[in-house]
């Protein structure tokens, strides 16, 4: 039984928008799933109804094998949520909220260890509004672990992150994942997804476009042009006729050669930028990078 | 029962620690206690002040901390995503109301205490039911508490914020707390009645100055205290 499963999840709001659209992924135990696509795609929307606030329009979600409406009081102690925002009383200090949360599952993490995890001890006492927005979604993390949960469902947990929290986050992320925990990642952060995830979803406008590893997804389509930049307005005609391949000028700097990325063309391009004493500027060839894939897929890209 | 007694914790602490809070449920009641009682210059009606004054800030507490105290927090909880946020706990919605009426319940007694020692102190004597004053009092938190989701359920912070305190401000004036309703023009008094506030100060005066229970009273408590909670009930949006 998948920790995670989503199955033909349809999810309409009044006046017939459709969130999420035929939507269907599983995610096991001890595995980091990343959902990616831009904001919009139906990532909170999916994750809400995985957290029972949502029943689906059709289609079914399981977690842990339960109906989170149906089985509500019996999935909530042990799944763990971190919202997109909010969430925390403005006027609480971090360690009354972890050790009010930690009252309400049967064997809680210890609050003080968890606020150290995190590296809040220093703002403890502070009240939430007086947190930077960095330390609110480290609280708002720290109050998502502190039951000790199954299936962590993160939504966004990186967005207002200073690089120190970020490297903190993505190391609990994966302690999280050596305990056997299942995390679902909802994020637009290309970079966190490839970072963090053993699989990455992608979705836009409430469906599944790709799945599989960061790495499947990035060797998945073989590259067909050899991208380069260089001075504008070269003499496309005379360096197609040297390649054997049509050149076009993307924007003015920007090339692309029409040819998959053998060894032999792209030695041939700096031949003839070298005979005519060219330089070059950013070379692109070979695999795609997950933003590649993810713009293609999104259709935000050219 | 861990749940209710760390969350119905936490709700006391941050409403005692929010400054505007403790002023309107603590602060003002006081303020109006100890200066009208001591500058005779309210048409009360008793020969001493204090025997009006006191039972009308016992129901201005009661509806201070049921329907404004208790509206603006909800409100900014529903606001800041807390209520939702809570819908995803092990807590369960009938666990945090219970917790919001024992933290309401227990600024109550702390507002009564003081309240009554600071009339005792000047010289109040009152005669009559406690039975009376205890059972109004709770009636009306009933009611006002109704109120006050009412307009958390519905309205941003802010917005609650402003209609609570509008409300409270109106109801001090009109709700006999300080100002009998008897000395307001007839329009103006037939209104007053019919509202929660006066049909509390009413049955406490009568309660606290062995006056007859003013049957009417009790029956718009009572109407109150059903029809506020369930059109909160009705209304209301966790998120």
């Amino acid at each position: 039984m998948p920790a995670v499963d989503v199955s033909g999840l349809v999810v309409r709001y009044p006046g017939d928008v459709t969130a999420v659209d035929g939507l269907s992924f599983t995610a096991e135990a001890g595995e980091v799933l990343a959902l990616l696509g831009p904001n919009g795609a139906g990532k909170t929307t999916t994750v809400e109804t995985l957290e029972g606030y949502k029943p689906p329009t059709a289609g079914s979600v399981r977690v842990l094998g339960l109906d989170p409406v149906a089985d509500h009081a019996r999935l909530m102690p042990r799944i763990g949520v971190m919202l997109q925002k909010g969430g925390v009383y403005p006027g609480i200090k971090p360690v009354e909220a972890l050790r009010l949360f930690a009252a309400f599952y049967p064997s809680p993490e210890d609050a003080g260890g968890l606020l150290d995890r995190l590296g809040l001890t220093a703002v403890a006492g502070t009240p939430w509004r007086r947190l930077s927005g960095g330390e609110q979604q480290r609280v708002s993390l720290a109050l998502a672990l502190i039951g000790k949960p199954e299936v962590a469902f993160l939504d966004e947990p990186t967005a207002g992150v200073d690089v120190a929290g970020r490297q903190v986050i993505r190391e609990v992320i994966g302690e999280l994942r050596a305990r056997g925990t299942c995390v679902l990642l909802a994020t637009h952060e290309l970079d966190e997804a490839e970072r963090v995830a053993d699989r990455v979803v992608i979705v836009d406008h409430g469906r599944l476009l790709a799945e599989g590893t960061p790495a499947e997804l990035m060797s998945s389509t073989e590259r067909t042009t050899i991208d380069f930049g260089a001075p504008a307005g070269l003499d496309v005609g005379s360096l197609s006729a040297a390649l054997g391949a049509a050149v076009v000028e993307v924007r003015p700097g920007q090339y692309s050669v029409i040819a998959p990325p053998a060894p032999a063309t792209v030695a041939a391009l700096t031949a003839w930028l070298a005979e005519h004493d060219l330089p070059l500027g950013d070379l692109r060839a070979g695999r795609q990078s997950l933003e590649d894939v993810f713009l293609r897929l999104t259709g935000d890209g050219s | 029962m861990k749940r209710v007694v760390a969350q119905t914790r936490v709700e006391l602490a941050l409403t005692l620690r929010r400054g505007e809070s403790v002023l309107l449920s603590l602060g003002l009641p006081v303020l109006l206690l100890v200066f009208f009682s001591l500058v005779d210059v309210l048409p009360t009606g008793t020969k001493d002040p204090i025997d009006f004054l006191a039972p009308g800030v016992l129901a201005l507490a009661v509806m201070s901390t049921a329907m404004v105290g208790l509206g603006i927090a909800t409100g900014f909880e529903r606001q800041y995503g807390v209520l939702k946020r809570l819908g995803s706990t092990p807590l369960g919605r009938p666990a945090l109301l219970a917790s919001k009426t024992l933290a309401i319940l227990g600024v109550e007694v702390l507002q009564a205490v003081v309240l009554a020692g600071v009339a005792f102190a000047l010289g109040w004597s009152p005669s009559g039911s406690l039975a009376a004053v205890v059972a109004a009092m709770l009636l009306a938190t009933v009611g006002f508490a109704g109120l006050g989701l009412l307009m958390a359920g519905r309205l941003r912070g802010e917005a609650v914020l402003a209609a609570a305190n509008g409300l409270y401000l109106v109801l001090l004036l009109f709700g006999g707390m300080v100002i009998p309703v008897a000395k307001l023009p007839g329009a103006l008094r037939a209104v007053a009645r019919i509202l929660p506030a006066a049909a509390l100060s009413d049955v406490l005066h009568a309660a606290t100055t062995a006056g007859a229970m003013p049957g009417r009273a009790w029956a718009v408590l009572a109407v109150w205290a059903v029809a506020a909670p369930l059109a909160a009930a009705a209304t209301f949006r966790w998120e």
